[in-house]
This record gives C-alpha cells, structure tokens and sequence, in this order.
C-alpha cells in the first residue's frame, strides 16, 4: 500500500472516529451527571435523521434550515425523554431507570417502525459536500473534512461550557454529590434537563454527520452506532469526556484500518471492537481515562 | 429569624424528630447539641428541604420554607455546612468557592466576598488552583465555611465543623465561627463537642432521641449538672 493510500484511510478514520467520539460523548456526559446508562441514546441519533428528512422534503425546508430543525426537535425529544421517563425514577434503585431507557430505546425503535417505515430512506446530501479534492495524490472527500472541522469546533465548545461557565459548573457539582450541589442552590431538574440537550445536541449532529457519510436512514440504523459508541465510551472510561472521544478514535481507526488491510477480516470488526474492550477492562477495569473511584 | 415548630421527620419506619421546636434569633448564636443520632443532622437537612418533613412548620423571616426546593430555602438567605465538608474533590479550591455564589449575580460583591473569605482563610488562598479533594481535613472544613459564606448568608448553620479534627484545628475553626459571627451572621451550630459549642453560643438546646430536653443561655448550660455529667464528661 502506498503512503498516500495510507494517509487517505488514516484521515478517513480521523473523521469516523469523531462521529464515534461525538456519539459517545453523549453517553459519558449523561452517564456522568446523573448515573444513567442511557440506553435510548442511540435511537435519538437515529431519529435526528428522520426530523431532518422530513423537514427537507415533507416541510419543504431550504437543506441548513432542515438541519437546524432536526437539531432543535432532537434535544425536544431528548430534554421529553429524561422528563417522562427517568426523572420519575431518580430516587428509585438504578436498576429501574436503566430498564426505563432500554424499554425507551425499543419504543422509539418501534414507533419509528410503524410512523415512518421499515424501509431504508435515502437521505439528502448537499452535492457539495460529494465533491473530491486531490491534495498531493490524497482523494478526500469534503463531507470527511466537513466532520473533522465541525468536530472539533463543537468539542471546543463543549470543552468552554463544561470548564467556563456556570451550567457547566453546576453540571460537574451534580457529578459527585446532588445534595451539597441543591445547598449551593443549583437547580437538580434544570441541570439534568441541560445535560440531556447536551447529550441529544450531540446525537443529533453525529447522527446528521453519519447520515451524510451513509446516506441510508431507517428505524434501527441507530443500533449498531450506538452500541459502537458506548463500547467506545466504557473503554474510554465513562463518565471522562477525553475518554470518549479517544475510545471513538480507537473505534473508527480500527473500523477503517481493518477494511483497508484485512478486507477478509472486516466482518469481524465487532467482535475485535468487543475483544479489544474485554482486554482493556481486564488490564483497567474503570477504562482508560476512568476514575478510580465511582459513588 | 428562624422558627421551628412541633417538627417530625421519619426514616420509614423510624421517627427520627418527635416535635421539636425551637427558636434562632437574628444576631445569636445558638447552638443545638446532642450524641450520636440524637437526630441533630436530620433537623438542619430538613431546615434546607434535603430531608422530607412530615408534620410541623418551619418558618425563616416570617415566610414558610417547610418542604420547599432546597435551591429557593438557600436563595432566601441561609446555607449550610454540611456533615463531612462534602467539599467537591474535582474542582479546584477556587471553583468550590465560586459554587458558594452560584445564585449570585453580583460580579463586584463576589470579588469582595472571595477577598473576605480569602482573609479568613489565608491558607485557602495559597492553595486557589488545587483540587478541592487533596486539601487536608482542616483546609476543607475551612473551606466548606468559605464556600458557605460565599452565598452571603443571613443565617449560616454548620453541622459539626469539628468533626475529625486535631485541637488547634478546632480552636481555629471556633475562632472563624465567631468572627464571622462579629461581622453580622446569625448562626446556628450543631456540635458533639458540647463544651466549644456552649462557650460560644448565646443560646442552646440539647438533643436527646429526636426530643429537646433542656435549653438555656450557653452558660447556663455549661453550669448545669445535668450537661456537665453527659456532655462535659462529668
Ligand atoms: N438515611 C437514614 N436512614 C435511616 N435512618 C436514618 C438515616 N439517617 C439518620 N437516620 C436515623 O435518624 C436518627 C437521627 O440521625 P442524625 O443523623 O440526625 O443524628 P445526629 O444527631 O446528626 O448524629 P451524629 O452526631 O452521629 O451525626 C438516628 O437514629 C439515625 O439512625
Ligand atoms: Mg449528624
């Protein structure tokens, strides 16, 4: 394989290891405040797509604004979900809210089913974003340069919310202790209704990121992401946000990196995702950026 | 300032508060002691809304507080150290003061209550950008005071602030409690160590299995029989 062959596969995993490192991130931030595995996680990002296709063709929306649209009806149904289903539950053992998100993960999945379809859609790709750019031999794609620059600028500004401003203040004194955070007069239900449009913000644009890069959306596309992205979350370490986005880029490289090498071995990229976590928690059993010691 | 009457707070079963009433003064201090589950810390958890209360009423400047949002009982004016510190170990010295102000909007008065805070606490200030979590148990009674103060509370109540600590510590801990007694706060100071806490306070009342017994001006109690043979250690 040539050197350029390389770079090209090698930029190609930067740029599925950010959607992965976004996806996950959701899960960690979540997981972070409030204790919660939430497992509807990757069901938002499948119907982020949705709220975009159909802000495209059903309401006849200009693309950007479709997007926007899909964005801010996600972090609705996100902030809905936390609201009906796991608020409720807060005082309750833990065991009950994560079997009120996996039973929130399969509704979704279901409803999706029987509102929009079992059937793939195709989902609209500004012809821009197709075009192919030549650098020094390099073929990139521009959806893959868009990802990796739209990327990072949301994970700097995820990074000034969280260390610089007072939500995020709030949101890292609710992590360890709820009750001293109440005395400091942080409002608990404000807070977490926060972090869970963080967390669905975040799924929303990962999920318009991978749509763009596989442009078939249907009910259950949001599986096999989620899943990849909260292994990458558990092997990052959940509750770290650096941990996350370093589990997505080990994700996306590997996934890249064993189609380009070993297209023989590609069909088991999940099982060695899977071996890959078993070997780290063995070695590190809180993940690799995780904290020593939990509540 | 602050009412409490005919209070009950239940654990289950358990009926930790069996009606207790008492007053707090604006400008005292006014000390609560007791032994070991004598049910000291429920009655300031259920002051703040932390704790459900099922029967009583509690009042603070004239308005009733009984089973509201503990984010609105610390907005009207009163905070509280809690059992422990209960520091936050992943922010910085720093950012655990700026939570004290959360609900603070003022920019320039919160300068000056971090300077105030800082004279307090000298030590605070030389340890500003460490992780709240590596201070020593003293440096984080210290403060959880600080953050505290830096709600500007009208009434400040401290659940045991000498818990765990070495002697000196504890003198320099009772010192502050007073200083910032003489610059305008009303406290109220929940304390095992009954022989600190009665020196300081104005006023007190002694805790026994969720019941008030005895109350009186500290020194008072310091002088009766009954507290010197259970709390003075004879
Ligand atoms: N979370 C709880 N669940 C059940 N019972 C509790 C709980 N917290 C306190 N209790 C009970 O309520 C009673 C009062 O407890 P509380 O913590 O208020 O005592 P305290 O006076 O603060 O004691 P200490 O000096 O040990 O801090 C005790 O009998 C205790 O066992
Ligand atoms: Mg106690």
């Amino acid at each position: 394989m040539s050197p350029d062959v390389f770079l090209q596969h090698l930029v190609n995993g930067i740029s599925l290891g950010f959607i992965f490192g976004l996806i996950a991130i959701g899960y960690t931030l979540v997981y972070g405040v409030v204790k919660l595995v939430n497992f509807a996680h990757g069901d938002v990002f499948m119907m982020a797509t949705f709220f975009v296709f159909y802000g495209f063709t059903l309401f006849m929306m200009p693309w950007w604004l479709a997007v926007i649209f899909g964005i801010v009806v996600t972090i609705l149904l996100g902030v809905g979900i936390e609201r009906i289903a796991y608020r409720p539950l807060r005082d309750a053992p833990r065991i009950s809210s994560l079997c009120a998100a996996i039973g929130m993960s399969f509704l979704i999945q279901n409803i999706a089913t029987v509102v929009f379809g079992g059937r793939q859609k195709s989902f609209y790709v500004p012809p821009s974003l197709t075009t192919t750019f030549v650098i020094g031999g390099v073929r990139i794609q521009a959806i893959t340069i868009a990802t990796i620059v739209v990327s990072v600028i949301v994970l700097l500004l995820l990074t000034f919310l969280i260390k610089r401003t007072k939500m995020g203040l709030a949101m890292r004194a609710l992590s360890v202790d709820f009750d001293t955070a109440k005395l400091m007069g942080i409002n608990v239900n404000r807070t977490i209704a926060f972090t869970f449009a963080i967390g669905s913000a975040l799924a929303a644009l990962s999920a318009i990121l991978w749509a763009l890069r596989y442009p078939q959306i249907w009910p259950f596309m949001g599986v096999f992401p989620g899943w990849r992205a909260f292994t990458a979350a558990i092997i990052g370490g959940i509750g770290s946000i650096v941990g996350a986005l370093f589990g997505g880029f080990m994700l996306g490289m590997v996934t890249i990196l064993l189609v380009a090498f070993f297209p023989e071995a590609a069909g088991y990229r999940d099982a060695i995702i899977f071996v890959l976590l078993v070997v780290i928690l063995l070695v590190k059993p809180t993940g690799l950026f995780g904290e020593k010691k939990s509540r | 300032m602050l009412k409490v009457a005919n209070l009950n707070v239940y654990y289950g079963g358990i009926h930790a508060l069996k009606g207790i009433s008492f007053n707090v003064e604006e400008g005292k201090i006014v000390a609560l002691i007791g032994a070991n589950g004598a049910g000291k810390s429920t009655t300031l958890r259920s002051i703040c809304g932390l704790k459900k209360v099922r029967e009583g009423e509690i009042t603070f400047k004239s308005e009733a507080i009984t089973n509201k949002p503990t984010n609105d009982i610390v907005k009207s004016g009163m905070t509280l150290v809690p059992e422990g510190r209960r520091i936050f170990p992943n922010l910085t010295v720093t950012e655990n003061l700026m939570l004290g102000a959360f609900l603070r909007n003022d920019g320039d008065e919160i300068a000056k209550d971090l300077e105030w805070v800082n004279t307090l606490f000298p030590r605070l200030k030389e340890r500003k950008d460490q992780k709240g979590g590596t201070l020593s148990g003293g440096e984080q009674q210290m403060l959880a005071i600080g953050r505290a103060l830096m709600s500007r509370p009208d009434l400040l109540m401290l659940d045991e602030p000498s818990l765990g600590l070495a002697p000196v510590i504890v003198g320099e801990v009772f010192k502050v409690i007073r200083k910032v007694h003489q610059e305008g706060k009303t406290i109220l100071l929940i304390e095992q160590n009954a022989l600190g806490a009665l020196k300081l306070a104005d006023y007190a009342y002694v805790l026994e299995t969720g019941r008030i017994v005895l109350e009186g001006k500290g020194e008072e109690l310091l002088n009766n029989e009954q507290v010197k043979k259970s709390y003075l250690g004879g």
